[in-house]
């Protein structure tokens, strides 16, 4: 979706949430002044978005917000969005923060005789306003009043009457509402979307045996968003962080700078080194030098004074350190400098929306020039292909906009041969792609290696031998005529 | 037996508030003899007010004493309802 074409109405403006990529896949944010109606199943991350909405106002542009809980006492919020990272005590105690505690008071017999409403509740969602002057509300959750008032009716018009009077205080409101599935009615009772200008929808399905959580914008009134599902994470420390895919540009500046690939020969064969900005994937059957040319990106990199991220899947740091030095190459000495870091983690420890948003941190905070993951294939086992193919955009657009020349290696289930789904996911998204093959050859295993592909660069195409000893990988002489490496076959 | 300790929380002056106000003082006059003390918040013009009683709906009336502390929810027309829920037991039948 190209922005810049679309007719404009840019009436309604948009509040910047500052929740990550959400931003983005809202084309800036929540319509200032309107209530947005966010539903969705039990667990499926309502609550922490509501209170996100608050504490990223309060910690990004220093706006005061109001939580209105309908259903978990203050005291509960506090200690459980501590473990996001947000310290509400002290919000509160700055006065950038209120609660208007409107949970059900079960400590008391209470009756209704006679006639009401439910206007206490605005007069206090105003006090609390005007009290810190508040610009964001959130209102956790509305099924909790379905359940303590009977009268839908009474409910329906009262919620009315908040949204417009928030409009008037020129307040934006997130409210949550629950729904009973995935795909079917917006929200449980029926009305709570129609007091809302704006729907989202937060979904927390089974797929394919694996939990998936994703986030869609139904609607916004008079104005423009993206459409369709985006997958989300709760990242601990920072809470939800939406990875938005297709609302990331795919063309970031690319660079003319190269860099070395750590083997002086793979570098000739690419044109004279990787470009800075780019990422290769290196695919081969186990055993075919994959994790080397690993090590030897790693070394060159460091070599030349940069800081290396080893991100592992496969093996534990005690096994990565022992591989490495089998070929002269110190990992401990180099992590001990500072200039690597190495991280070893199971695929299984985590989503693979949560090893996405580690691995940003990581990036972020590491602040790396290159970056090496081995294996990527090793984290599609954990996820579905469309999951899978989501985490590869994300963090290819990712290194790619922090300018890290990233190298992932991809295991090819045959030994003989070429065929991988992992490599028909990713190959479209990475800049190079450098084979690495067995192939046999006069009643022998032979490796070969060649480059594939080289976006916005010349590059050999010959196929080469290489073979691996004690001092690492040494790329040879081409093949004679007939070599039939990505089919496996040599004919001489 | 000790006075009944009544605050009723109404917002703003509307037929409803006037009401309940009016519903309450018959009951009481008619059940509590003189021993009863109402006090009346206008939550618009004390909103702290409702903020520490979590009031969410008006009118609502609660009985701090005697003991236990009931609430009330609505203009107190049903009668009966208001007896039954202050544990009053009415004087006329």
């Amino acid at each position: 979706m190209v922005i810049d074409q679309l007719p404009s109405i840019n009436d309604v403006k948009k509040l910047t949430t500052g929740i990550e990529g959400f931003d983005l896949i809202s084309l800036g944010g929540l319509p200032i002044g309107r209530t947005t109606l966010v539903s969705g199943t039990a667990g499926s991350g309502k609550s922490v978005l509501a209170a996100q909405f608050l504490a990223e106002g309060i910690r990004q542009w220093n706006q005061s917000g109001v939580l209105v809980t309908f259903e978990e006492h203050p005291e509960d919020i506090r200690l459980n969005m501590a473990s996001l990272g947000w310290d509400i005590p002290t919000w509160e105690a700055e006065g950038k923060w209120v609660f208007v505690d409107a949970s059900p008071v079960y400590d008391e017999d209470s009756v209704v005789a006679g006639s009401y409403d439910l206007s206490a509740l605005l007069v206090r969602i105003q006090h609390a306003i005007h009290k810190i002057q508040a610009s964001r509300v959130a209102i956790d959750s509305l099924g909790a009043i379905f359940s303590q008032f009977q009268e839908v009716r009474i409910i329906r018009l009262e919620l009315l009457r908040i949204a417009t009077a928030m409009k008037s205080l020129k307040v934006t409101t997130v409210m949550t509402s629950e729904r009973e599935q995935e795909y079917g009615h917006i929200a449980r009772f029926g009305v709570e979307e129609f007091v809302a200008d704006n729907v989202v929808i937060l979904r927390n399905s089974l797929d394919e045996q694996i939990r998936h959580r994703t986030i869609e914008i139904l609607k916004f009134r008079g104005t423009y968003h993206h459409k369709g599902e985006y997958p989300f994470t709760v990242v601990p420390g920072e809470g939800i962080v939406v990875v938005p895919l297709i609302a990331i540009k795919l063309n970031q500046q690319s660079s003319e700078l190269r860099v070395t690939s750590g083997n002086s020969m793979l570098d000739t064969m690419c044109g004279g080194g990787i470009f800075r900005d780019s990422i290769i994937l290196v695919s081969g059957a186990t055993g075919t030098g994959k994790t080397l040319m690993v090590t030897e990106f790693i070394a060159g990199g460091y070599s030349q004074g940069e800081r290396c991220l080893l991100l592992a899947f496969e093996e534990s740091r005690e096994q990565l350190y022992r591989n490495a030095k089998g070929w002269g190459i110190d990992y401990e000495k180099m992590e001990q400098s500072g200039a690597l870091k190495i991280i070893s983690t199971y695929p299984e420890n985590a989503t693979l929306e949560d090893h996405l948003a580690t691995i940003k941190r990581q990036i972020e905070n590491f602040k790396p020039n290159r970056l090496a993951l081995d294996s990527i294939s090793a984290l599609e086992r954990i996820t579905t292909s469309k999951g899978f193919r989501e985490f590869v955009i994300g963090i290819a657009s990712f290194v790619k906009a922090h300018q890290v020349a990233s190298l992932f290696t991809s295991t090819t289930p045959d030994l003989i041969g070429g065929k991988s789904v992992t490599d028909a996911h990713i190959s479209t998204l990475t800049d190079s792609i450098v084979l690495l093959r067995y192939v046999e050859a006069q009643e022998q295993i032979r490796r070969a290696i060649t480059v594939l592909k080289m976006r916005g660069s010349m590059h050999e195409k010959l196929i080469r031998e290489f073979t691996i000893d004690g001092q690492g990988l040494h790329i040879g002489e081409p093949f004679g005529v007939d070599t039939h490496v990505l089919s496996g076959n040599q004919k001489i | 037996m000790g006075k009944y300790h009544l605050k009723l929380y109404i917002t703003g002056q509307t037929p409803r508030s006037e009401n309940a106000i009016r519903n309450l003082r018959e009951i009481c006059t008619e059940n509590l003899d003189e021993k009863y003390e109402i006090e009346i918040i206008d939550i618009l013009e004390h909103p702290q007010l409702a903020e520490d009683e979590r009031i969410l709906a008006t009118p609502t009336l609660i009985k701090s004493l005697p003991p236990p502390l009931r609430r009330l929810i609505g203009d107190l027309s049903e009668t009966e309802k208001v007896l039954f829920g202050l544990d009053i037991r009415p004087c006329k039948m």
